[in-house]
């Protein structure tokens, strides 16, 4: 589904990505794991478009079509999905009402028809019991004066919306409590597929005590340094990252 | 003397003005003299130039640089004004003249007056005079001058003590270009006694082509204990030229609320002066302009706390594309004595475009020392992670922009309480934005 082959990226003349491999197959839960400043959001970020990272080398296929070459809105509509490590307040648009833009913008895209207000509202309704939120969220501004916890779960409740195939989680599980992190948990179980891939970018291996990952990687100053099963991620629990640092400066290992 | 377009010196308009004297011969006297005191000022005062503070960054060559004539044509076929009905009552104006056959203003509620000004001046006299130019000072106002020496006509609105109108009251100002530039000095006048409460729309609009000068004066008189609800619509086209005042005095307890909505013109200045001249009053002065292409739009605001315990609320935003310019100019005065002053002013702007200006200048002046005021201003660009989000959840580049220039716009939207004013303001920025059908879809 995902086929990253040497990523290199800069952000405003610093390299960041420094040649990431990796390969995520259909139907499968990838976790990536890795230190503060080792490329983990950039990467996230990369996937999903953003224009302030300057790609210098290498190649992402998706469904074995050039990723990098679509637009962002052309990415979410072949369906590719980021959850924001930060969800952006957007003061003005209703939460419920720009969803529905979205999802008929992705449906139509699929040569679906698009859903009229009646069906979007019962259709969303049961996606909202997915992540436990409250109804009076969907109708405020997205975002704007949610709770942490409420914007991570919003991102959730958005994914499970527009019903992506590949979804990068970008350090969901950050800052929230064990209650919210249970339901956001039980939100990206429910829709664990073998038609859907996950990417979870975390930096606390407590998220796969609740979402068991088929691999795990560690990403270190820029480069895989080392992937390997669900066990790995304890033992980056552990022990740190350290002990991976002299083989972060040796050939990259394959995922 | 010619009628052909030429400089329009000051002596035009005290031509202008002479004959009016002559033919308002009947008319109080004392309205008279307040005429010739104020042509008398604007003859000593001239023109504005770049070299006033209060006109530094609004140059009106093109009011200066044309010559107008007083307009002949006073009448519109009813048709044309389809488009800007409240469905309520509504006066109607043509080229500064009150059109009583356009206007539909029976079944008004006991207590409620609604006139042409000429006609309230002839039978009301000493009800319009006990106000009429007595708020919109012209001693520093080269327009508010004009206006008060050349005014014939335009609208008086009286609310008798505690009657309250529940229907908005519409005003259309009709602009009806001829085939010279013409100019018109309207006024309105809007007294509400105390304990009252009235909904006021003032429409500016244009039917036909052509150029043409409007230099409106409001008056807006808050009784004690009144609930004004104003609104100013600029809609006209972009050969008008328009140069207004809105002028609020509040006495104690009074509540008044100043929306002004602008997208019309070519040039357009609006001057919002608020006196909070009693204990209590609460003052809401709102904004929205939007501005494309040529068009230069300048707020000026002043809100002066003369008495303690009142509180101002300001908020403007504008939009810019193309080569517009906006000026907005906010001062707060407190008097000395005006304790527990709770006053606010902010102003925000979006430029589209590189070539779009702003000038934004909120001033405080504070004479007392128990007060809390701020003031904020900022001018910027759409936020580029917040398009990214958008673009992100599928939402086309050009589609987010708009949806945020919307969101933008959105809490001005949401303040108007008449509801055919709100969705015109909506109906608009959908037509403007590009895939405006689809942030119809997404608000």
């Amino acid at each position: 589904m995902l086929e990253i082959k040497n990523l290199h990226v800069q952000v405003e003349g610093n390299e960041i990505l420094k040649g990431v491999n990796l390969t995520v197959e259909r139907g499968k839960v990838h976790a990536i794991m890795g230190p503060n400043g080792s490329g983990k959001s950039t990467l996230a970020q990369v996937l999903a478009g953003r224009e302030e990272y300057e790609v210098t080398e290498g190649q992402v296929l998706f469904e074995g079509r050039d990723l990098l070459d679509m637009d962002p809105e052309v990415r979410a509509r072949e369906g590719v999905f980021l959850a924001f490590q930060y969800p952006v307040e957007i003061p003005g648009v209703s939460n419920v009402y720009f969803l529905k833009a979205a999802l008929n913008a992705i449906r139509k895209h699929r040569g679906e028809e698009e859903m009229d207000a009646m069906e979007f509202l019962a259709y969303v309704r049961a996606k909202m019991k997915v992540v436990e939120m409250d109804e009076s969220l969907l109708n405020r501004p997205v975002n704007e004066g949610f709770s942490g916890g409420e914007k991570k779960r919003n991102e959730i409740f958005h994914m499970s919306v527009l019903d992506p195939r590949l979804a990068i989680l970008d350090e969901t599980d950050s800052g929230l409590d064990i209650d919210a992190l249970k339901i956001v948990s039980s939100g990206v179980n429910s829709l664990l597929s073998d038609q859907r891939s996950f990417v979870l970018i975390t930096h606390y291996q407590r998220l796969l005590n609740y979402i068991v990952p088929d691999h795990v990687h560690c990403l270190l100053d820029g480069r895989i340094v080392r992937s390997g099963g669900k066990e790995l991620a304890l033992e980056l629990e552990e022990k740190g990252y350290g002990w991976l640092e002299e083989s972060a400066s040796a050939a990259p290992v394959g995922a | 003397m010619t009628t052909t377009v030429g400089s329009g010196t000051q002596e035009s308009y005290l031509a202008t003005f002479e004959r009016i004297q002559a033919t308002g011969a009947a008319q109080p006297q004392r309205l008279r003299d307040t005429r010739r005191a104020a042509m008398d000022r604007f003859m000593e005062l001239g023109f504005p130039t770049r070299k006033w503070e209060e006109w530094r960054a609004t140059p009106i060559d093109p009011v200066v640089g044309t010559r107008f004539r007083s307009p002949e044509t006073f009448e519109v076929a009813a048709g044309e004004l389809e488009g800007f009905d409240l469905g309520g009552p509504r006066a109607v104006v043509v080229n500064g003249r009150f059109a009583p056959e356009l206007s539909r203003l029976g079944g008004l509620p006991e207590g409620v007056t609604v006139c042409g000004l000429a006609e309230a001046i002839e039978r009301h006299p000493e009800r319009v005079e006990a106000h009429l130019g007595r708020h919109a000072s012209f001693e520093s106002h080269p327009f508010v001058a004009l206006n008060t020496a050349l005014m014939e006509d335009g609208v008086f609105v009286h609310v008798a003590r505690g009657v309250v109108v529940e229907d908005p009251i519409g005003v259309v100002f009709v602009g009806r270009p001829e085939a010279e530039p013409t100019m018109s000095f309207p006024r309105l006048l809007l007294v509400a006694e105390e304990s009252s409460e009235i909904r006021l729309v003032e429409q500016w609009v244009t039917v036909g082509e052509g150029r043409y000068l409007t230099s409106p004066v409001t008056e807006i008189v808050g009784y004690a204990n009144a609930t004004v609800d104003h609104y100013k619509v600029e809609r006209e086209s972009d050969e008008a030229l328009h140069l207004a005042t809105v002028q609020v005095w509040q006495d104690r307890d009074s509540n008044v609320s100043s929306h002004s909505i602008s997208w019309g013109g070519a040039l357009v200045r609006n001057d919002v002066n608020a006196v909070l001249d009693g204990e209590g009053c609460e003052a809401t002065l709102n904004g929205l302009y939007l501005a494309e292409g040529d068009q230069l739009v300048d707020n000026h605001m002043r809100v002066e706390h003369a008495r303690p315990h009142c509180d101002s609320h300001e908020l403007y935003k504008g939009i810019l594309e193309g080569r517009a310019r906006a000026v907005f100019n906010g001062r707060i005065f407190v008097h000395e004595g005006a304790q527990k002053t709770d006053a606010k002013q902010t102003n925000r702007n979006l430029l589209m475009s590189k070539d779009a200006l702003v000038q934004s200048n909120p001033q405080l002046e504070i004479f007392a020392d128990d007060v809390r005021c701020t003031h904020g201003s900022t001018v910027g660009q759409l936020d580029s992670e917040a398009v990214f989000y958008l673009r992100s959840r599928g939402i086309g580049e050009e589609a987010a922009r708009s949806l945020l220039t919307y969101a933008f716009a959105a809490d001005i939207v949401e303040r108007i309480r008449v509801e055919p004013v709100r969705r015109d303001l909506e109906e608009f920025l959908f037509r403007r934005l590009p895939k405006g059908d689809i942030v119809r879809q997404a608000v």
